[in-house]
């Protein structure tokens, strides 16, 4: 899916101050890349995510889906509009009371498939992010990688065109992180798929993004395919991000994914 | 068998009755009671401030209630429906009364504990209001809503012995008529350690039905189907 942002703002107002988290922001990309927003906490990449996945609406501006303006829906649009936004999380937000495999069901109960699909599209999911032997697995009883790939299965089950991360590896270990980008990476190439990450790690970008805005105080202050923005940082904030990775400790798993993310062939040995 | 055993076994049957019962309409009651305070509160998911306050105010006027006076207060209520304000049976409505808030205000606790996380998510997936409680919040919060009601029927197997004081009967009763105004301690004692059995047996049963859901989850059951 081809997703444009145009002059987006955003203010939140509480009793006692008023924030502006987003403020004029447009972007546009090629459909089906994947899309890095990178910024501080606080810079309003959060805010931009909850404004490009239609969990609020702008005050001002426009959001687009291939061409299509999907902001101020009305909610019973955007409710079916939902079934084609896949959404994952940095702490999961599974549902405790559910099997692995109803966990990815969820979606498509909601979505009114009957039993008989569910069931075979929970467990080709599941098969997808290697868990076919977990459907009937307890949340609890799972290791945090497992619970993302269980996250990635529910939020890809109903067929979305585009998948939001909400910082979604940020609670992850960084072995755990290669694998996790590594699978959407996989994903992400064997369907029609636009992938937005929401990160504060540059590494994310670096490993998986095909294009990258960087957000500063809700602006966006620069944005590009992720090569050049590597090659060529314009702005103070980018080359920050960028140093903070080669500052860095170059381990051997760094070194292998960072070769392994440029297209070289790696043997492990 | 002695007419005392007899009395005993009697009264021990009129307990389980009256907490059975009023534990059923506490629920009845108090459940939807609970889940409406949680829906419109100020931060709920449908705020509605004016039948929140109003159905909040109730709840703790009656929790603030004495137990002894709320049945007295509520005998004219009790001949109204049953045409008698003694006995076993007229004392489930007075303890399901004294017992229903206290479940609403366990199950609004209950929900408010739930992740605000995992709703988001079910909101992102695109459920409605009506789904997200159905679907996530009350499964969600089933573990402790199971808490709750254990917590509940323990204290209401101590308002019943309160109750039998002013007739409804049961094991109360029968300690206070015999092990008290008679001088028969071995009756008093007898009673008294039925309740705390009962307690106990209560307490065990929750608590494992706690963990069995937490254990057991939706779809931990039913035939694993082969992909053909």
């Amino acid at each position: 899916m081809q997703l444009r942002l145009e002059h987006l703002n955003k203010t939140y107002t509480t009793k006692r101050a008023s924030v502006t988290a987003v403020k004029d922001v447009s972007l546009d990309f090629p459909d089906n890349s994947i899309i890095g927003i990178i910024g501080k906490s606080g810079a309003g990449k959060s805010s931009l995510l909850r404004l490009a996945s239609l969990l609020e609406t702008p005050d001002r501006g426009e959001v687009y889906y291939d061409g299509v303006r999907v902001d101020h829906l009305p909610k019973k649009e955007l409710n079916r509009r939902r079934l084609e936004i896949g959404m994952i999380f940095q702490n999961f937000n599974l549902f405790s009371s559910r099997t692995a495999g109803k966990n990815v069901a969820f979606p498509l109960e909601l979505a009114g498939w009957n039993r008989r699909d569910i069931d075979a599209r929970v467990k080709e999911m599941l098969a997808l992010v290697g868990l076919e032997d977990r459907e009937k697995s307890p949340i609890t009883t799972l290791s945090g990688g497992q619970k993302q790939r269980v996250a990635i299965a529910r939020a890809l089950a109903p067929r979305p065109n585009i998948l939001f991360c909400d910082e979604a590896t940020s609670a992850l270990d960084p072995q755990t992180t290669h694998e996790i980008l590594d699978l959407i990476k996989k994903i992400h190439a064997g369907m029609n798929l636009t992938v937005v990450m929401i990160t504060h790690q540059m590494e994310v970008v670096r490993d998986a993004c095909q294009y990258v805005a960087v957000v500063d105080k809700g602006y966006v202050i620069e944005t590009g395919a992720v090569s050049d923005v590597f090659r060529s940082p314009r702005h103070e904030i980018t080359r920050e991000f960028l140093s903070n990775i080669r500052r860095e400790e170059i381990t051997v798993d760094s070194a292998i994914a960072y070769l392994q993310a440029q297209g070289y062939e790696v043997n492990k040995r | 068998m002695s007419p005392i055993t007899e009395l005993v076994l009697q009264s021990t049957w009129e307990t389980v009755v009256m907490v059975f019962f009023s534990t059923l309409f506490a629920i009845l009651l108090g459940f939807p009671l609970g889940i409406f305070l949680f829906v419109t509160s100020p931060r709920g998911i449908a705020p509605k401030i004016i039948p929140y306050q109003l159905i909040s105010r109730i709840v703790n006027v009656l929790r603030s209630f004495p137990f002894v006076i709320l049945m007295i207060v509520l005998f004219p209520l009790s001949r109204v429906v049953l045409g008698t304000a003694i006995g076993t049976e007229a004392t489930i409505i007075p303890l399901s009364i004294a017992a229903a808030p206290f479940i609403a205000r366990l199950t609004e606790t209950a929900l408010n504990e739930v992740d605000k996380g995992v709703i988001q998510a079910a909101v992102a997936m695109g459920a409605s209001k009506r789904q997200v409680v159905r679907k996530v919040l009350i499964p969600e919060a089933l573990p402790s809503i199971i808490s709750g009601v254990t917590l509940t029927i323990i204290t209401l197997i101590g308002y019943s012995a309160m109750a039998g004081a002013i007739g409804g009967g049961g094991l109360g009763d029968l300690a206070i008529r015999y092990g008290y105004q008679r001088f028969r301690t071995d009756v008093m004692i007898e009673s008294v350690v039925i309740i705390i059995a009962m307690v106990e047996v209560i307490q065990f049963l929750g608590n494992k039905a706690a963990t069995l859901v937490v254990k057991y989850p939706i779809g931990s059951f039913g035939r694993q189907k082969s992909p053909k």
